[in-house]
């Protein structure tokens, strides 16, 4: 069974520890949400497990089908299997949403062969995903994130899940800045791919994404720590109550 | 555009010093290694030039001995002009056939795609090795149709009353030091003219080889489009890699008549131990319009500044640059542009790259004249920086002698960031893909302006540029 196993993780960003110790095995077919106040270290999670330069893992292990993940470079990871959808996805002027996505559907597909997906076929595949989402064909064209309003670059990020169908995808903080009918759209869209062969974390600070993204598992990130794990239920005790009474159980701890 | 074409295009152009060979070097004729008023006069005589030529090369002689070296813009004291051959003939005469370009000259073409390329996008092609053009062609319909391309010595045969209204009046000799030295010694280069409301409708490509050792290129160019017509000129250049230094120095004049468009297109991809140092500059007349597309990726330092001199109302003229420096590499370069007529528009779009030790310039100069009312000119320079090692510096002169106009000027340094590399390689890409990736993007406004042909090209350039940048 594939999986994505983080076992007693720590992560210091510039000297600061910010992870203290978490641990989450996410299965292939699961949706995990991952929930927390601000500064809880949701994001670092995501980006520790990305590997961006920034992040430095202190302490613990985190494997994909048993491979050391810390051994591997950012696109070894992807290659692996791993995506990240992005907060906040960089602007690349110049460059075609398609054409990046092809070369990065080449790099991630084929990583150690000369082979490459034909254009047309690419193409059609590309598009066949962006009906699937509800976007225009014109979005193809268009540089990469650039002038893209906060639900545009939503959606990219969630086409480029579909194109590139890794086998665990962390979605950091998609529904942020997005209205409601925006949510909706993205939404539905990752629910359109999840299903038996790909593992999910969600990770939000509000429940509404979950509304529309039923997660199997869910758990409460406060101060670098998981301090509760349950079923969806939990969420909705979240939305009842906020995140107070996780905090106060931390400090009493 | 199929697979095989790209690969045709890809040798044609010449890619990362895969074109550092040569070939044996055999002279008809050269001269002896200096310069000097008897090999100024000697080169003239070879090529039996009427009297108004061979003066004008002396006197240009005399100005280039004269005139200091520029004190502005890239190194240039290491250039030993007494180590120089000015002029070399190759063997075999010039020919419309290739089948009669002597064997060796015939090998470096061919590796270098240009037959293939001449039947499939150009409507008509000149190559040129060291000092002269060995092979010359156009397509049949357009020499009916009166246009002529020949090369510059050729021009001058057939075309004298041409060539002597406009050879020099555009970049007169004394210009500067080194438009001074182009025509004290001159050879080959491109004579172009099309006739009124011709539209050439592919380009016509000229491709400039260096072959031996410490032998300059001084090759002349000069494109008149008559009222009304068009045309496309690209050239290409490359030269072998050796451990001593070559110089490359063209003047290169257009002039583009009423309703006229002139682009011309350079994708100079010379070996790192070449100076070039080009002067290009255009009029453009009453509703004419000039296009420079400036392609700087190879040579040791460039220095190079097309110019447009605006001279009609509603004469438009661009420079759309994109330079490439490397390690060892200084490329100095710009535009100029002169708006003499009101109700005139420019447009300069600079685009530089530098990594491992290279360093870029940006050095522009915009005029307008007293009285040129309703002038609108933008002015456009973006600089990517690869690594700290790399620089970049911008030097935008405007000189405006008339309130009622609209300038624009924007310019920007950037460094690739760690959260855009982060993010491409999350996608899957190797560090050095990403960066390959943001730099082919950073160039895509100048790539967008070259046939696709050369676009997939240039992509390929900047790729093999890009390899070995990381780490």
């Amino acid at each position: 069974m594939s999986e994505l196993k983080i076992e007693n993780l720590h992560v210091s960003v510039e000297g600061k520890e910010i992870l203290k110790g978490v641990n989450l095995v996410i299965k292939k077919g699961e949706i995990h949400a991952l929930m927390g106040p601000n500064g809880s270290g949701k994001s670092t999670l995501s980006f520790a497990l990305m590997g961006h330069p920034k992040y430095e893992i202190t302490g613990g292990k985190v494997t994909l089908d048993g491979k050391n993940l810390f051994e591997m470079e950012v696109d070894e990871r992807a290659k692996a299997g791993l995506f990240l959808s992005f907060q906040y996805p960089s602007e690349i002027p110049g460059v075609s949403l398609a054409n990046f996505l092809r070369t990065a559907y080449n790099e991630v597909k084929y990583p150690d062969s000369e082979k490459k997906v034909n254009i047309v076929d690419f193409m059609k595949l590309l598009y066949g995903k962006m009906e699937l989402l509800k976007m225009d064909k014109e979005f193809a064209k268009r540089h990469l994130n650039v002038g893209f309003s906060g639900g545009e670059k939503k959606r990219t990020e969630i086409l480029q899940l579909a194109v590139l169908e890794p086998k665990f995808a962390i979605l950091d903080e998609t529904d942020s800045g997005l209205d409601v009918d925006a949510l909706r759209v993205v939404a539905a869209g990752v629910k359109k791919l999840v299903g038996p062969h790909l593992g999910v974390l969600v990770i939000t600070h509000y429940q509404r994404i979950l509304h529309h993204i039923k997660p199997h598992f869910v758990h409460i990130l406060v101060d670098g720590k998981i301090v509760k794990s349950g079923d969806y239920r939990l969420a909705e005790d979240v939305e009842k109550s906020g995140y107070e009474i996780y905090e106060k159980e931390k400090v009493a701890a | 555009m199929a697979q095989a074409d790209a690969e045709e295009v890809k040798n044609f152009l010449g890619t990362e010093y895969r074109y550092g060979f040569s070939d044996p070097e055999k002279f008809a004729f050269r001269t002896e290694k200096g310069l000097s008023e008897k090999v100024v006069r000697q080169i003239s005589k070879i090529k039996k030039e009427p009297e108004w030529v061979t003066d004008m090369r002396v006197r240009a002689y005399k100005h280039f001995m004269e005139r200091p070296m520029p004190k502005w813009g890239a190194d240039l004291s290491t250039i030993d002009f007494d180590n120089i051959y000015y002029y070399g003939k190759p063997e075999g005469e010039q020919t419309k056939d290739w089948d009669k370009v002597p064997q060796d000259i015939k090998k470096t073409f061919d590796r270098l795609g240009i037959p293939e390329a001449e039947k499939k996008f150009l409507a008509g092609v000149g190559a040129q090795y060291e000092s002269e053009v060995v092979y010359h062609n156009l397509r049949k319909d357009l020499e009916k149709k009166g246009v002529i391309f020949l090369d510059m010595d050729g021009g001058l045969r057939e075309h004298p009353e041409i060539v002597k209204k406009w050879f020099g009046k555009i970049i007169p000799f004394n210009d500067n030091k080194f438009s001074a030295l182009n025509t004290a010694v001159w050879s080959g280069g491109s004579f172009i003219y099309i006739p009124p409301g011709v539209r050439v409708d592919l380009p016509l490509q000229a491709y400039f080889r260096i072959n031996a050792k410490n032998i300059g290129q001084f090759e002349r160019t000069l494109i008149i489009a008559d009222k009304g017509s068009y045309v496309h000129y690209v050239e290409g250049c490359t030269a072998p890699v050796y451990s001593t230094d070559s110089l490359h120095c063209a003047v290169v004049e257009l002039a583009a008549l009423e309703g006229a468009t002139i682009r011309y297109t350079t994708i100079q991809n010379w070996s790192s131990n070449v100076y070039n140092l080009v002067t290009k500059r255009a009029f453009a007349y009453k509703n004419a319009r000039v296009e420079w597309i400036d392609g700087n990726l190879g040579s040791k330092i460039t220095m190079k500044y097309p110019g447009v001199v605006l001279l009609g109302e509603h004469a438009h003229g661009e420079v759309i640059s994109v330079a490439f420096a490397g390690k060892g590499q200084h490329q100095d370069a710009g535009a100029k542009i002169t708006h003499l007529a009101p109700n005139t528009t420019s447009q300069i779009i600079s685009k530089s790259v530098s990594k491992d030790g290279g360093r870029t310039t940006y050095r522009g100069l915009l005029r307008v004249a007293k009285g040129c009312k309703n002038v609108k000119s933008s002015v456009v320079c973006d600089a990517l920086i690869l690594d700290p090692k790399s620089a970049t510096d911008t030097v935008p002169y405007m000189e405006v002698e008339e309130k009622d106009v609209s300038i624009g000027h924007e310019a920007s340094v950037g460094r690739v960031s760690e959260e855009q590399l982060f993010y491409l390689m999350s996608r899957g890409y190797s560090e050095e893909h990403a960066l390959g990736m943001i730099v082919r993007g950073f160039m895509d406004a100048f790539v967008r302006e070259l046939p696709m042909e050369y676009a997939v090209e240039l992509n390929r350039l900047i790729e093999l540029n890009m390899e070995g940048s990381v780490g």
